[in-house]
């Protein structure tokens, strides 16, 4: 079998290191993500779920413990190796869009492909217009972005976190801002790139809705993990 | 999106655009200082131009004189700035003048030698009389140092033995015109009657007013100093190195020797107080193009941490982020200098246009370097890159988990 997408071994995070305030908010945590697998992260507000985010997402350093992506050990690189490989590993959304403003939807899904590469060219454009095809927002592509409905906004967003084709999505309530409707889009679209893909999300979500329809649900409490578990019901929905 | 731009170019214009109205009065502020650097620039460089021209125009770089003297050229007064001293009265020849004029003639930085003999005479024409500078002079050579026929007003500057050249000045004074003869006589009492073959204007009242041209022979025999040379009138291939070859010289040949720039110490004095102003106004002036550009970078990268830690979150490397705020400064700076320049240029041309003197003549003839507007727009843009290292450092460092959830 290949290499785990993420191995995170007894990883601890405090913040304000040596001050008075040190506050330890991971405790040492142990997880294992496959390829293909759409995982929840549930739990209660501040229990540290972004914050393990960030960690994986590589624009954070653990404290301690060992972070392997793809098996690579992130904790013994260097900032501007770190940077290369989150560009090229890993797609965030986030719950509020994160657009560039200054841009068009489509510039917006080129974008991590024209900051890999440096110059612009015709490959990342095509690439960005096949995805924006399949999210169905081929209309608005030349439209900046401040002018689409915020439900097409998270969708380029999606679109731009997968325009690397990385090995893991993470998504920091991503629909957290968004109606029922537009969060069903958008949470369709991500397990239609992930079934056809096979490409890894780590899903942080307040809803439950939305958590049972993940293979795999993770809760985190109080900067441990209280449960682990196969989504049983899913798995029996799709067969 | 242009292909041949990168990422760095690409951002830095898209947020200059997307911040239409910062961009518009930043720019506007580096057009005005970028503007008021290139007028004064332009308007000192002209007056200094049209101040030298005028000097060298009725005056040779260099004056070898009799040694021992109260060094005084003597008929060279082209600005009356203070520095004219008196006139001495004793009139000496150089010793062995013909020897020094070979030794001249030799010298690789001299482009023109021309002896001449120089006096007081008193000009009258019936009751009108004058105290002036008669100066006799070999024409084909004196020409190539004093272009006299360039300047000549009225006649022709030809000076054959009983033929005198005044000025407009003089000429007005007495009353004359060409074809009119004038008596000079000498202190030593000497006296010849001279017919006025040109007038020349040179551009100065002091000279036209003071110098009489009369051939080399005709002055040596007015002021008593058959076969003598009072100076040589020397030409040098760099006028700006005048007083270094002047010190040269009057150690090699034991001869006085008087360059402009000492004659004229004054006007450099001048002109070397309006340069240090003129460089602590433009350093000013871009300093505070440097603060404008800087806090208007500064604001934008603080409303945009978010947008700065989302980049970094996708890839982008500090030192991406780094550049797209130097370019940013770096191209304010350039648009704002290549308006400013196009201001200053316009407003020296309007000055120069509307700014007359009272009979309608120009004021000052205008003289612009074209360096000018590209040595403004380099500056201006290495100004805009030196304000946009803070800006740029401190987006640079943006910890991007701090700028996405802030
Ligand atoms: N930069 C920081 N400095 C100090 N403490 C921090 C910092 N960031 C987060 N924390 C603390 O760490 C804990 C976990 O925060 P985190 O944002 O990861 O929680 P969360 O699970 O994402 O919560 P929510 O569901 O509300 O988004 C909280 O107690 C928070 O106050
Ligand atoms: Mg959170």
């Amino acid at each position: 079998m290949a290499d785990p997408v993420l191995v995170l071994d007894a990883v601890k995070k405090s913040y304000a290191v040596g001050t008075p305030v040190e506050v330890e908010v991971l405790h040492g945590l142990d997880l294992t993500l496959e390829q293909g697998e759409f995982v929840a992260l549930i739990g209660p507000s501040g229990s540290g779920k972004s914050t393990l985010l960030n960690l994986v997402g590589l624009l954070d350093r653990p404290t301690s413990g060992r972070l392997v992506l793809h098996g690579e050990d992130a904790t013994v690189l260097d900032d501007a190796d770190l940077t290369r490989l989150r560009g090229r590993s890993i797609g965030f959304v986030f719950q509020y869009h994160h657009l560039i403003a200054a841009f068009t939807a489509r510039e917006n899904v080129a974008m991590p492909m024209l900051l890999d590469r440096g110059f612009p060219d015709e490959a990342m454009f095509t690439r960005a217009d096949a995805l924006l095809d399949q999210f169905r927002l081929a209309r608005w592509r030349d439209q900046p972005v401040g002018q689409l409905s915020g439900g097409q906004q998270q969708r380029v967003a999606i679109a731009r976190a997968l325009a690397m084709n990385p090995a893991l999505v993470l998504a920091d309530e991503p629909t957290g801002n968004l109606d029922t409707k537009s969060a069903d889009i958008a949470f369709d679209l991500m397990r239609e790139i992930n079934e056809t893909y096979r490409t890894t999300f780590l899903v942080v979500t307040h809803d439950p809705r939305l958590a049972r329809r993940c293979d795999r649900i993770v809760e985190l409490v109080d900067g441990r993990f209280t449960a682990d578990r196969p989504n049983v019901a899913v798995r029996e929905e799709a067969v | 999106m242009r292909r041949w731009l990168p990422f760095e170019w690409i951002a830095a214009i898209r947020f200059l655009l997307e911040g239409r109205m910062q961009s518009l009065f930043i720019v506007a502020g580096v057009t005005i200082g970028v503007g008021v650097i290139v007028f004064m620039s332009a308007m000192l460089e002209s007056m200094t131009a049209n101040m030298m021209r005028r000097i060298l125009n009725s005056q040779p770089h260099i004056s070898m004189v009799p040694p021992d003297e109260v060094a005084r050229p003597l008929h060279d007064a082209a600005l009356n700035l203070g520095t004219v001293q008196r006139r001495t009265q004793r009139t000496r020849s150089i010793d062995q003048w013909q020897a020094v004029r070979t030794d001249l003639e030799r010298n690789p930085e001299i482009t023109h030698v021309a002896p001449v003999v120089t006096g007081s005479v008193l000009a009258s024409r019936g009751v009108a009389s004058r105290s002036v500078n008669a100066i006799g002079i070999e024409p084909e050579r004196y020409f190539a140092i004093i272009d006299l026929p360039g300047n000549i007003a009225a006649g022709q500057p030809r000076l054959f033995a009983e033929d005198v050249v005044i000025g407009t000045d003089l000429a007005k004074e007495l009353g004359v015109e060409v074809g009119d003869k004038v008596r000079f006589t000498a202190a030593s009492g000497t006296m010849m009657t001279l017919t006025i073959t040109g007038l020349f204007d040179l551009g100065n009242r002091f000279t036209n007013l003071r110098n009489v041209y009369v051939a080399l022979r005709t002055g040596q025999a007015l002021l008593g100093l058959i076969g003598g040379s009072t100076a040589i009138e020397v030409t040098v291939s760099d006028v700006y190195a005048a007083e270094d070859v002047a010190k040269v010289l009057q150690a090699t040949t034991g001869v006085g020797a008087d360059s402009w720039i000492k004659t004229n110490a004054q006007f450099f004095n001048v002109m070397n107080i309006q340069s240090i102003s003129n460089t602590t106004i433009r350093l000013l002036v871009g300093l505070s193009v440097a603060f404008g550009i800087a806090s208007v970078l500064i604001v934008s990268v603080v409303q945009r941490s978010k947008e700065i830690g989302i980049l970094r979150a996708m890839g982008a490397s500090r030192g991406q982020i780094l550049r797209v705020f130097l370019i940013q400064g770096g191209v304010l700076g350039l648009i704002g200098s290549i308006f400013g320049s196009s201001l200053g240029l316009v407003a020296i041309w309007g000055f120069h246009a509307v700014a007359r003197n009272p009979d309608g003549s120009e004021f000052f003839p205008l003289i612009i370097d074209w360096w000018l507007p590209v040595l403004a727009a380099l500056m201006a843009t290495a100004t805009g890159v030196v304000a946009a290292v803070t800006p740029a450092l401190r987006a640079a460092r943006l910890d991007p988990v701090v700028a996405i959830r802030g």
